[in-house]
């Protein structure tokens, strides 16, 4: 699903260049729910911004589900994220003067699917992740757990390919976290594919396989969850 | 955007709404220049048309002539000569004059500050007394009340007929009295009265004209004495030539027939309404004009404010643009979105104080009505071209007030905007 190869990325502030992905090689099959940890400024963060098509990557060749990534215009990548692509935020990013059904179909809005469709899948959704009677609240609120299934939900609604999750579980307590997981493990099982950037072991050990990234490469060899 | 739909008029509104003081705010100075254009405007056109009132809708193309002194010398005649102007005159430039519809000559009896001249029984009454011609109602009209004008006829014959200001009626009549068929003595002469008429000026203006009695021109220089003397020219100016072109061409003419320098020009004494009323629509036209500029720098810097809030409310939704770019808002969907939120915020804004603007002068307006005041402000209204342009320049001025902010929406960074 997703093949990075010899991936580099370097920032340049003022004079100074910082070379923050060295050549990442990275294969991720449909289905397979991975970890990628790191200690920070391992370069996860510019990863995942990458794989997102949030972010240019310099040097290397990234294909996303057999299609090449390079030299995107604003215009395709916002296409693909949209096509291809669902977020999942440590802040969860949740618009505040939406409802949590508004939030859910903003993609979808965005998809210019009708609104009578988007409502009933936006409905549909969070009823998945059991937060249907919490609709029409707003961000503010939901209690953080809430807001990250909220999150799940609208990541999900687009029908993605790919979830792309940055410390999903970053702003929760462990309870929560744990719930959040669950959720995330449920949806793998049913086929979906998912990248989760933590730095948590225990997250990763939920994870059926971990990347380890140092200083802007992949470690080979080590497979924390096994 | 799909603005058909509901969707993105939603949108609008919740973003409006999440801050609506706010949003209030930032509106206010594009609906307050609106609403300024529209008063100054319309007050503008109140007062032109309340002095214009004033001026009794006396015909625009109609123009006054006498005689003064000559100042030069010339055929023989020494200057400082009096002239007069007479019958034949009158005769001359009505075959001649190619750019005068009419010539209404006129005399005079009488008038302002005279004494008491005209008598009904035991009532008396100092009134102006003139020596008319039909044409002349069409140089200054009256409405007639009661009765008939002064017709050809009555010169023809020289009968000796009046018609009688309103004023006039009271001073000599009682109320209840037949003024239509009675007899008056002007200067011991008896007329019989043919009509009652009333002025289209408003004021005192009114109440001086409304004194005054016309006969016919022809008894009138046989009863009072005056022989074929004209005592001053009345003219008619054809619509087609201009108010200067035509008084020049009558000076020509005049000065060849009464042996006058052709370059005395204060030999004679002329007045044109043509004159005056094209120096009054200079100086309304620049009065619209400094309203309608003032006004658009008002609603100018209305727009800065609002291009304004919208930078500061861009900077505030740094993150919620990320959001809508990393769930696949692309970056035209994102321009639009901001240019249409500006655009919106001054459109409606603009009409409010538009609408407003007009609620404010129809109330006025209905106001002055009421008090029936006769002042020289009346019936302040703006007209639709008015209208029209003021809100098409606030809708240009807020296209571009949203270039700016949606170039800085534009320059969000999803990344930037999503990193915690």
């Amino acid at each position: 699903m997703i093949h990075l190869q010899g991936i580099t990325k370097s920032y340049t502030t003022g004079a100074q260049s910082l070379q923050v992905l060295k050549g990442v090689d990275l294969r991720v099959e449909a289905g397979e729910l991975v970890a990628i940890m790191g200690s920070s400024g391992s370069g996860k963060s510019t990863l995942l911004n990458i794989l997102g098509l949030l972010d240019a990557y310099d040097g290397g060749q990234y294909q996303l589900d057999g299609r090449d990534m390079a030299g995107l215009s604003e215009r395709r990548a916002a296409e693909m994220r949209r096509e291809m692509l669902g977020f999942v935020f440590q802040s969860f990013n949740l618009i505040n003067f939406k409802s949590a059904a508004e939030n859910v179909s903003l993609p979808l809005y965005y998809q210019q699917v009708p609104r009578k469709e988007r409502t009933r899948r936006a409905h549909e959704l969070l009823d998945r992740v059991g937060l249907l009677d919490w609709a029409d609240h707003l961000p503010s609120q939901l209690s953080g757990g809430q807001k990250q299934r909220v999150a799940i939900a609208r990541a999900l609604a687009a029908k993605p390919r790919v979830i792309l999750a940055d410390e999903p579980t970053g702003a929760l307590d462990s309870s929560t976290s744990e719930d959040v997981m669950v959720l995330l493990k449920e949806l793998n099982a049913e086929g979906m594919t998912m990248v989760v950037v933590t730095h948590e072991n225990e997250i990763a050990r939920a994870c059926g396989r971990t990347i380890r990234l140092r200083d802007g490469l992949v470690e080979t060899g080590m497979d924390v969850g096994a | 955007m799909r603005w058909w739909e509901r969707d993105p008029w939603l949108e609008l509104a919740q973003v409006f709404l999440r801050n609506p003081f706010r949003t209030f705010l930032s509106s206010l100075g594009v609906g307050w220049g609106l609403f300024m254009i529209l008063i100054t405007v319309g007050a503008s056109n109140g007062l032109e048309e309340g002095v214009k009132s004033d001026m009794g809708n006396r015909v625009k193309n109609s123009a006054f002539l006498w005689t003064h002194r000559t100042t030069m010398p010339y055929k023989g005649y020494p200057k400082g000569r009096y002239f007069n102007l007479n019958t034949a005159d009158v005769a001359f430039l009505e075959e001649n004059a190619t750019s005068l519809e009419a010539v209404a000559p006129r005399n005079q009896l009488g008038g302002w500050r005279g004494g008491n001249n005209v008598t009904h029984g035991l009532k008396t009454a100092a009134c102006g007394v003139y020596g008319d011609v039909p044409v002349y109602k069409d140089i200054d009209p009256i409405v007639m009340m009661e009765g008939r004008y002064i017709n050809q006829r009555d010169l023809d014959e020289r009968r000796k007929v009046a018609v009688i200001g309103k004023r006039a009626r009271q001073l000599l009549f009682e109320r209840d009295e037949k003024a239509v068929g009675s007899h008056i003595q002007i200067q011991g002469v008896t007329f019989t009265v043919v009509g009652v008429y009333r002025s289209q000026q408003t004021g005192e203006d009114a109440e001086e004209s409304e004194n005054n009695i016309f006969t016919p021109y022809t008894t009138f220089n046989h009863a009072f004495h005056m022989g074929d003397e004209v005592g001053w020219l009345s003219l008619l100016i054809r619509e087609d030539v201009h108010g200067d072109t035509a008084m020049a061409e009558v000076l020509r003419l005049l000065k060849a027939q009464k042996s006058i320098h052709p370059d005395d020009d204060r030999a004679f004494g002329n007045w044109s309404m043509a004159e005056m009323h094209e120096e009054m629509s200079t100086v309304f036209g620049a009065f619209r004009w400094v309203s309608f500029v003032f006004g658009g720098l008002a609603l100018f810097a209305g727009v800065i404010g609002i291009m304004n809030i919208m930078l500061i409310t861009i900077k505030e939704r740094t993150r919620e643009l990320g959001v809508r770019r990393a769930l696949g808002a692309t970056p035209a969907v994102i321009v639009i979105q901001i240019m249409v939120e500006t655009l919106t915020l001054t459109v409606v804004a603009g009409l409010i104080g538009g609408v407003l603007g007009v609620f404010a002068l129809e109330a006025l307006d209905t106001y002055l009505a009421a008090s029936e005041s006769n002042g020289i402000f009346r019936h302040p209204h703006v007209t639709l071209d008015v209208l029209v342009t003021a809100l098409t320049t606030m809708t240009i001025l807020g296209a571009f007030a949203g270039i700016l902010p949606a170039l800085r929406a534009l320059r969000v960074q999803p990344v930037e905007a999503l990193r915690s």
